[in-house]
């Protein structure tokens, strides 16, 4: 099909193209841009895969949810990127010649893949057609995968319990609302009635 | 298999899950109940080493989780020493005043979190025990969060943490890719025979992933800083429990979804023990801190168990079961020594603070005396006994490699002698540079404990732990 051909190489390239841009643009608010382009053009890449379900997710949970975090957090924080990327030249040669290993190591296993072929006996199951990605995930998610996804939930709860355990503070000082409090506050509480003399003032 | 059957065999689990829950509910309404909150997460945690040892056996969820004898033994183990962890925690907390309901909540998860590790059957499974137990023991770590050491030792733990989970992810994704299964026994089909290039790349990121976990060299960077700045009674917990979970996860990967390819693993697992030993070995010989010292020993003692598993035997997965659980015994019972020390309100942590402790604390000095003979492996000391279970099983493969290994592993335990003898010869011969602050009643009573089962309980106690460790090794080779 040239019309997949076209679609594929065209959101390869403009994945690729916005991956750079992250890494390369001086400005963070534009990084995190070309990271939500990045996002998009690979949850389009997976469209053509056929995991429909897989692209929603990444376009409403990292574009929709994860860059728009990020992009509040670059714009929050005064970090200066320009001072953090000032030792890219020095540790581009060692960064380049392990980004070389792990380029060649991979190719090495994906050549004995295309040779040997990948597990002998053992091929995935093939994928029933009749049935839409979304319902496949429903059909196991609560059933299978109950376990799973049961602990999935117990590990978020601890990062949760984790992030209140090392940042929430009691501050004394810190005026808090109480609403019984504000609400029950009257004319007796909230009012002092002082007899001032002429010509003596005030004083606390 | 229907699903109350499989709530039935994932009872310890569940009980753990949602007692955490009610607790943690609890512990939001009424934070200052510490005493009510302690005795609730360690009832919960009896209950659950209860289910455990008397529940069903089998696979449950579609084989992601397995319920056997050596999940049994794991749990209950793990279950028991989380549940000292509580009290010799929460008191040093208040102690301290610092005021963390959380505490017993977080032990609670992380034991459900190693509970999932040893009974997984799956590499899913496998993975979320893993990130539920190490998230938790994140934030233990830097929960004494006023303590700018524990603060980095948190740091530290949650940044290498990662990278070694980014590890065990991509080893599992290629594995998942080329054995076409992510469950252990469809793995152990797809290896039969021919094993695969990418599989065999995938499993050595596992195993790098998992020694990550258990500290074992050259992945051991993170111990001394660690162990140095977190709350001793945190590194109490989680240089015992959390160990065996890790060990006893890397036994049944190893055992159920790859025995078939064991030349291949059995060279990693050969040099990784024999680094580890080496690294532990020489690498305490410098150290002044306690706690360092004792991060050192625990590298080298998790070589020592690594080795009984490189002969993939099942006396050497028993080996690598009875030196776990006795090592946890002594660790547990050294740190709690350490966590009941202190001098005019000020921690004792270094060799010279424990000059002349025979003098001033008899009791806690003998004490540490018999944990630093046992992790020596003098005899009649229980560290003699699981290191003869290790190099009798080692022995006993007739590869001279592991032989070589085993040979190689008693030197390094005689290097390592200096500094425990060092550290007994400060505290017997030296003198006293002042006394100490009383002694909490819980680290003592946890301290004299161990030290009593170290010696001579210990001999007793192998009669019921040899056959259960026997049974769960057989369990795993299947």
């Amino acid at each position: 099909m040239a019309l997949q051909a076209i679609a594929f190489y065209l959101m390869a390239a403009v994945t690729i193209a916005s991956a750079f841009g992250v890494v390369s643009a001086r400005n963070p608010v534009h990084s995190v841009l070309f990271l939500i382009l990045a996002f998009f053009s690979a949850a389009g890449l997976f469209v053509l895969l056929g995991a429909e379900f897989l692209a929603m997710l990444l376009v409403v949970v990292y574009v929709g949810a994860v860059a728009v975090l990020f992009l509040f957090v670059v714009m929050m924080l005064d970090v200066d990127f320009a001072a953090l990327r000032q030792g890219f030249a020095q540790y581009m040669p060692l960064g380049g010649l392990v980004a070389g290993i792990l380029a060649v190591e991979m190719i090495v296993v994906s050549s004995t893949v295309a040779t040997n072929g990948a597990a002998s006996a053992n091929d995935a199951p093939a994928v029933a057609t009749d049935i839409s990605n979304a319902e496949a995930i429903g059909r196991v998610l609560y059933t299978d995968y109950i376990y799973f996804f049961q602990a999935a939930g117990l590990v978020l709860l601890v990062a949760m319990i984790g992030a209140i355990v090392l940042t929430l503070r009691h501050k004394p000082g810190v005026r808090r609302q109480n609403i019984s409090d504000q609400v029950a506050r009257g004319p007796k509480t909230g009012m002092r009635i002082v007899q001032i003399k002429p010509g003596e003032g005030i004083s606390e | 298999m229907n699903f109350s059957a499989d709530i039935s065999l994932a009872l310890p689990e569940v009980i753990l899950a949602i007692s955490a829950l009610t607790l943690l509910v609890f512990g939001a309404f009424a934070p200052r109940q510490t005493n009510a909150l302690m005795v609730a997460s360690m009832a919960a945690l009896a209950a659950a080493g209860y289910a455990a040892a008397v529940g069903p056996m089998g696979r449950g969820f579609a084989g992601g989780m397995i319920a056997d004898n050596a999940s049994a033994f794991a749990q209950v183990a793990i279950y028991a020493a989380s549940a000292l962890a509580i009290p010799l925690g929460m008191k040093w907390f208040e102690r301290r005043d610092v005021r963390n309901f959380e505490f017993p909540i977080l032990i609670l998860l992380a034991a459900l979190g190693m509970g999932m590790m040893v009974s997984a059957g799956d590499l899913i499974s496998l993975y979320m025990g893993v990130e539920l137990q190490s998230l938790a023991l994140y934030v233990l770590a830097a929960m004494h969060r006023d303590n700018a050491k524990a603060s980095e030792a948190g740091l530290k733990y949650f940044v290498l943490g990662a990278l070694s989970s980014g590890l065990l992810l991509y080893g599992a994704s290629l594995i998942y890719g080329f054995a076409g299964s992510t469950k252990f026994v469809d793995i152990a089909a797809a290896v039969h025979g021919a094993a695969n290039t990418g599989v065999i790349f995938g499993l050595v990121f596992l195993i790098c992933g998992l020694a990550f976990k258990v500290s074992a060299a050259p992945f051991h960077m993170w111990t001394p800083d660690v162990y140095e700045g977190a709350p001793t009674p945190v590194v109490a917990f989680f240089a015992a429990a959390p160990k065996l979970a890790a060990m006893v996860l890397f036994a049944r990967v190893l055992t159920e979804g790859f025995g078939d390819v064991i030349w291949q693993w059995r060279q990693i697992l050969v040099c990784i023990s024999l680094f580890s030993i080496a690294v532990g070995a020489f690498g305490g010989l410098a150290q002044q801190n306690l706690k360092r010292l004792w991060a050192y020993s625990s590298i080298a003692n998790v070589g020592y168990a690594v080795l009984g598993l490189a002969s993939g035997t099942a006396e050497g997965v028993q080996a690598m079961l009875v030196f776990m659980v006795l090592y946890m015994v002594d660790v547990t019972g050294f740190f709690a020594c350490l966590t009941a020390l202190s001098r005019d309100g000020k921690p004792m942590e270094t060799v010279a603070d424990m000059a002349g402790l025979f003098k001033t604390r008899p009791a806690i000095a003998l004490a540490m005396t018999a944990f630093s003979l046992s992790a020596l492996g003098l005899p009649p000391f229980s560290g003699f006994w699981a290191k003869f279970y290790v190099f009798k099983a080692a022995i006993a493969v007739s590869d001279p490699v592991i032989q070589g290994a085993a040979i190689a592993g008693l030197v390094g335990s005689v290097v390592a002698a200096f500094y425990y003898l060092r550290l007994i010869k400060v505290m017997w011969f030296d003198n006293a540079e002042g006394g100490t602050d009383p002694i909490p009643g819980e680290a003592r009573a946890i301290a004299i404990g161990a030290a009593l089962f170290s010696f001579p309980v210990v001999l007793a106690a192998l009669v019921y732990i040899d056959p259960l460790a026997k049974a769960a090794a057989l369990a795993l080779g299947q």
